[in-house]
């Protein structure tokens, strides 16, 4: 708790005890002592409110909150209702605690579970003492020590020691991950078991733990709809509640008395009063926020940024999801999966294939140079020609290797045999006879026919997989992990169209998101209407495209995005239509002169209450 | 040219209060509050001495509502 709210809570509880000795005590033959002893605890609990109401008037900011409160009690003080009069103070300024506390909590406990800030980094100082410094004030280049059991505090490249992290707080999934001199580390991962050395390669507000805090914080900046609905309608609410109350006060009596009846003043005026205590906005105004926060703050618990309130009302809407393939449905690291119909020995095909290629980057030549397991002597290789979209010709061992697609195979003259199995296909010619195909294609990811099953579940009505590689890969791959429909051989700007066409065809409350791998779908996913970049930890260009960021590459956590919205939204209209239908239905039943000021006290603090709870329900995430 | 300062304020509506009032001010493109981070971001008109125009949304916030920090 903070002072202020120490200080608030002691008030309370004096002025409640003061209240209950007051009311208790025989005075009703002395109004004037009983008035002034009520004036303690009223004073006691609400003298603040009093005076920011004053202020207000001051500043000519007459509707707000405390105006209203300060009115009313004032008000119900006059008519001589004392204890209903301190009562509406004590449980307002009870519900600003309470509310102040909720919102307290959750902001701790969202940076608990975005446990990845460092707080310190250490250099290691020319006398080999080692002393923690600021993160902020790391140079890029320096060398920090990370002990076992620390954050690593600044993205940089391991220099010396070897150790395994721990990623668990930047994707909420508990994956070691070994790394040795070399390898990267990013920040925000934990130290497991040795001392490691680090180069760092960014500034601290660069690094990736400072850009996802940073992204956290800000996404609720982004407001949604339903926010800008809320604030619109305080805006009108509060003071048309205010009119209303005051044609309440004054309308009824003066009709009553021009028709010759008793004017009743006082309880119009009480009705007017109990209509200021039920005006106050708060419980739908702190709600909103406080269930957004929670929402996006749960989900990057689990490795899902949201970047904005926005955006979780977007993704509540998926009903069709596009997918890239590479990298998102496979892994995207090719690997050679079949030799055939070679004419030696398939070691042999493999080394002669892979020495023609040795020269190139591409990642068929990386699958195959794997496969072949062993080191390349690249002094074999000579004469290298590479004939774009076919493939290369080279010299190997005096022998002449024609490697690639059946194009190259009819470029050599030599007639290839089609493969069947889906996948890259590598033919291979020896001195312009053919001597077979080696086939390589991408893995799929353990987890992608569950995750398209996931988000069936979830409501999404439609999976379609856009993929540049050709029409045999796609089928198999959309057959065996179950997805609706797919275009393949597509070229990026294709890529575009195809979500175009299909953002068309989607209906109002229909929304399709798009995910990739966010390296080169850049504008595919802007396209959408929402981006999902997946296996973004350490990307930034990803991290920069996408609306919603999954750290990891599990494609189950796109349903799980999509169900986390859904209830954060669920739960947002649940408190918009309680907070409101309460108050309108106290609104009426206090014009009516049913609902005392009580009542009026319930539709305020108590649905604040109440509604703060339920948004507190959006931080529980683990298990949507 | 855009900037974030911390903030501080009680309640929700309050925080809208502020970013109203920080939006009328002169020389303020856009601004938005976040009272969940109790974060404000301003984006500045071109060519406008921040810290002054800074001044002036300090004095409209607390206008607005009077219980309120801005740090700059």
């Amino acid at each position: 708790m903070t002072k202020k709210q120490k200080n608030l809570l002691i008030r309370v509880i004096a002025a409640g005890i003061l209240m209950a000795v007051i009311a208790f005590l025989p005075l009703d033959n002395y109004p004037v002592i009983r008035f002034l002893l009520f004036l303690i605890p009223y004073l006691t609990v609400g003298y603040d409110i009093l005076r920011k109401a004053f202020k207000g008037i001051l500043n000519r900011q007459v509707f707000d909150e405390h105006f209203l409160m300060a009115v009313a009690t004032i008000g119900a003080m006059a008519l001589g209702e004392y204890t209903e009069g301190v009562a509406v103070m004590w449980f307002y300024q009870i519900g600003e605690l309470f509310q102040s506390y909720a919102v307290g909590k959750s902001r701790r406990s969202i940076s608990d579970l975005m446990d990845i800030r460092p707080d310190y980094a250490n250099i290691e100082t020319e006398d080999g003492k080692i002393e923690k410094v600021d993160p902020d004030d790391v140079e890029v280049g320096t060398i920090i020590v990370i002990e076992p059991g620390e954050k690593v505090p600044i993205d940089g490249v391991v220099r010396e020691g070897k150790t395994t992290l721990n990623t668990a707080a930047l994707t909420g999934e508990s994956i070691p991950q070994d790394v040795a001199p070399g390898d990267e580390v990013i920040s925000g991962c934990i130290n497991m078991s040795g001392v490691i050395r680090v180069e760092t390669t960014r500034e601290f507000d660069e690094s990736t733990a400072s850009k996802i805090l940073d992204l956290v914080e800000n996404a609720s900046s982004r407001k949604s709809r339903s926010e800008q609905f809320i604030t619109k309608f305080a805006r009108i609410y509060t003071p048309a509640v205010c009119y209303s109350a005051l044609a309440l006060a004054v309308l009824p009596p003066l009709v009553r008395l021009l028709m010759g009846m008793d004017p009743t003043w006082g309880s119009w005026i009480y009705r007017a009063l109990t209509f200021l205590v039920i005006s106050c906005p708060c419980a739908i105004v702190v709600s909103i926020p406080l269930s957004f926060f929670g929402g996006i703050g749960g989900a990057s618990s689990q490795g899902i940024l949201i970047k904005g309130s926005n955006y979780m009302e977007t993704l509540s809407q998926v009903r069709t999801v596009a997918f890239d393939k590479t990298g998102t449905i496979t892994k995207g690291n090719f690997s050679v999966t079949g030799v055939h119909h070679s004419t030696m020995i398939n070691d042999t095909l493999l080394e002669l294939a892979a020495l023609a290629e040795s020269h190139s980057s591409h990642p068929i030549s990386r699958s195959l140079k794997l496969a072949h397991g062993k080191e390349l002597d690249l002094g074999r290789v000579e004469d290298v020609q590479e004939i774009s979209g076919s493939g290369v010709i080279a010299v190997v061992d005096g022998h002449n290797v024609a490697a690639g697609n059946l194009n190259m195979m009819r470029h050599v003259g030599v007639t290839g045999r089609d493969c069947h199995s889906a996948g890259t296909i590598v033919h291979v010619a020896v001195d312009g006879k053919y001597a077979g195909h080696i086939v390589i294609s991408d893995e799929m990811k353990d987890t992608s026919r569950e995750a398209m099953q996931a988000l069936k579940a979830a409501g999404v009505k439609k999976t379609v997989m856009l993929t540049g590689d050709k029409e045999s890969v796609a089928k198999a791959v959309a057959e065996m992990v179950g997805i609706d429909e797919y275009h393949a051989g597509l070229l990026p700007a294709d890529k575009v169209r195809i979500v175009e066409e299909m953002l068309q065809a989607e209906g109002e409350k229909e929304k399709l998101a798009f995910v990739g791998d966010g390296i080169n779908d850049a504008p595919v996913l802007s396209r959408a209407d929402i981006g999902i970049a997946m296996g973004a930890l350490g990307s930034d260009a990803a991290i920069e495209a996408a609306d919603v960021v999954l750290m990891d590459d599990d494609p189950r956590k796109i349903a799980k995005a999509i169900r986390i919205a859904r209830k954060c939204i669920r739960i947002v209209y649940e408190n918009i239509y309680f907070a409101i239908g309460v108050k309108l239905a106290c609104l009426l039943l206090g014009a009516l002169g049913i609902a005392d000021m009580w009542l009026a006290i319930f539709a305020d603090v108590g649905v604040m209450v109440l509604c703060v709870l339920n948004a507190i329900r959006c931080l529980a995430v683990k298990r949507v | 040219m855009k900037k974030t300062y911390k903030i501080d304020v009680d309640c929700a509506n309050c925080a809208n209060k502020m970013e109203e009032a920080t939006k009328k001010t002169k020389g303020v493109k856009d601004a938005s509050v976040n009272f969940m981070a109790l974060k404000m971001k301003v984006e500045f008109e071109d060519g406008v001495d921040v810290d002054a125009v800074m001044q002036d949304v300090i004095k409209n916030c607390k206008v607005v509502e009077d219980d309120c920090e801005i740090f700059l």
